[in-house]
């Protein structure tokens, strides 16, 4: 067991990236850019600072538990996980590994230049890359997909179906 | 802690205060009932909507508007729980928590405009009911995410992006129907004449607002009708559809005063926790 006032924040992060997205689990919740803060007092008492992904995001409540059950498993009884809403959180703050981990699950990765949704109706969307085969022949199904976060594609080369994690 | 401190630490300036804590739940409430009453209302077309791709899109923005109604709420029961020197005229009992603000509150005591409480009907009306809301929402984001209480900015300005894509889906979906065939045109025809009473209300300020408007906490949203009428209307001209000239208007939702269908829908919403108060599951 470690002591709490002998921790360093990277060796925190060790124990956080454990912990992964119930929805997408090939994610730890570092690849995902959700962990804003983490604060050790003198005292030696934890608080971890997350944001949520999407307003509604089901899995923020699980991930909370996980992480309060991860940092328990490792000896941090009074952790606090607190939300944070600002600064707002895009898929810019997705680590590189992260959108890599995406890709070879099978989830298109986010566009990596933040394309920001107009009202504009029935706009041309950035041309987003097939997972399986890499081709850029793909059309959009539904904007909104299996989770808040995904929106659902369709592949026009090998024809298969797929999920695209939406720039936001 | 005292009311006054407690509400400047939630401020971005360091202005005089002009409103009480009051005001300020009752705002945050009229937030969270809009959001949570549309939510309720969406969410039925779970498992019915007209293709599986378009029942999935409904549920998400559903979703996405129940994401803000807890998180308003959140604030909401925080203002109810510190204001310990100054009770707050509500009817649950403190602790107050998201839950109980959502399930144990009658239908007097919501706040929500009366458009988002009004029957789902067919597809074209839940979806000109969203565009409707949408639009005006998105409107009110955009400006209360510079508001001077910086939970209401945090909680908007994280909505809005996700009101975009609300606004877009629904735009669409109102030009299909109303440039589609005859049937669906003349079925969006009458959800315009359905829904068009209720329209007045959004940009009439409650007294809540008005008396937040002045430390720039609340959206004046008696300046938002002419910009909301100039997202609209290209969307409607482009449907071929006329938004109504002078028709009567109805209000008193925002005060509490509700149409019989918000009963019906509290009636449904919160029944397990009537029946079985703090059930979980």
């Amino acid at each position: 067991m470690i002591h709490e006032k002998d921790i360093t924040e990277d060796a925190l992060l060790k124990i956080l990236e454990t912990v992964t997205d119930p929805e997408v689990p090939v994610l730890s919740i570092i690849d995902l850019g959700i962990v804003r803060k983490i604060e050790i007092s003198a005292s030696g008492s934890l608080q971890v600072f997350i944001t949520p992904t999407y307003t509604g995001c089901p899995a923020m409540d699980v991930i909370k538990t996980n992480i309060r059950l991860v940092l328990l498993e490792n000896g941090f009884n009074n952790a606090e996980i607190k939300t944070v809403l600002s600064p707002v959180w895009t898929t810019d703050w997705m680590t590189k590994t992260g959108k890599q981990k995406l890709r070879d699950y099978g989830i298109a990765p986010p566009n990596i230049k933040q394309q920001v949704c107009t009202l504009e109706a029935f706009q041309k969307d950035e041309a987003v890359q097939c997972p399986h085969c890499n081709s850029y022949h793909t059309h959009l199904v539904s904007r909104f997909g299996s989770t808040p976060c995904k929106a659902l594609y369709k592949c026009d080369d090998c024809l298969e179906p797929f999920d695209y994690f939406k720039c936001h | 802690m005292s009311v006054a401190s407690h509400t400047k630490n939630n401020l971005q300036s360091d202005q005089p205060i002009n409103y009480s804590t009051t005001q300020l739940l009752n705002y945050t409430t009229h937030l969270a009932d809009n959001t949570l009453i549309l939510a309720q209302r969406s969410s039925a077309w779970c498992g019915h909507g007209p293709i599986l791709e378009q029942d999935i899109a409904i549920t998400n923005i559903s979703l996405d508007i129940l994401g803000q109604a807890r998180n308003f709420y959140q604030y909401a029961a925080q203002l109810i729980n510190q204001s310990t020197n100054q009770p707050i005229n509500c009817s649950t009992i403190q602790p107050a928590t998201e839950d109980a603000l959502a399930y144990h509150r009658d239908s007097r005591e919501f706040k929500n405009c009366l458009l988002v409480e009004q029957e789902n009907g067919d597809w074209g009306k839940t979806i000109l009911r969203l565009f409707l809301f949408s639009s005006y929402q998105y409107l009110l984001y955009e400006k209360l995410q510079h508001s001077n209480d910086g939970q209401l900015a945090a909680i908007a300005a994280k909505a809005l992006k996700e009101v975009a894509y609300h606004v877009r889906w629904s735009s669409e979906w109102v030009i299909r129907l109303g440039d589609g065939t005859g049937e669906s045109h003349q079925r969006m025809v009458n959800a315009i004449d359905e829904l068009w009473p209720y329209i007045d209300e959004l940009f009439i300020n409650a007294g809540y607002e008005e008396a937040l408007l002045e430390d720039n906490i609340a959206v004046d949203v008696s300046a938002l009708k002419e910009k909301w009428f100039e997202k609209i209307l290209p969307v409607f001209n482009e449907a071929t559809l006329q938004a109504p000239q002078n028709m009567f208007a109805k209000t008193g939702g925002k005060q509490g005063i509700h149409s019989e269908q918000l009963g019906y829908i509290l009636a449904e919403m919160q029944f397990m926790q009537r029946a079985y108060p703090n059930s979980t599951w």
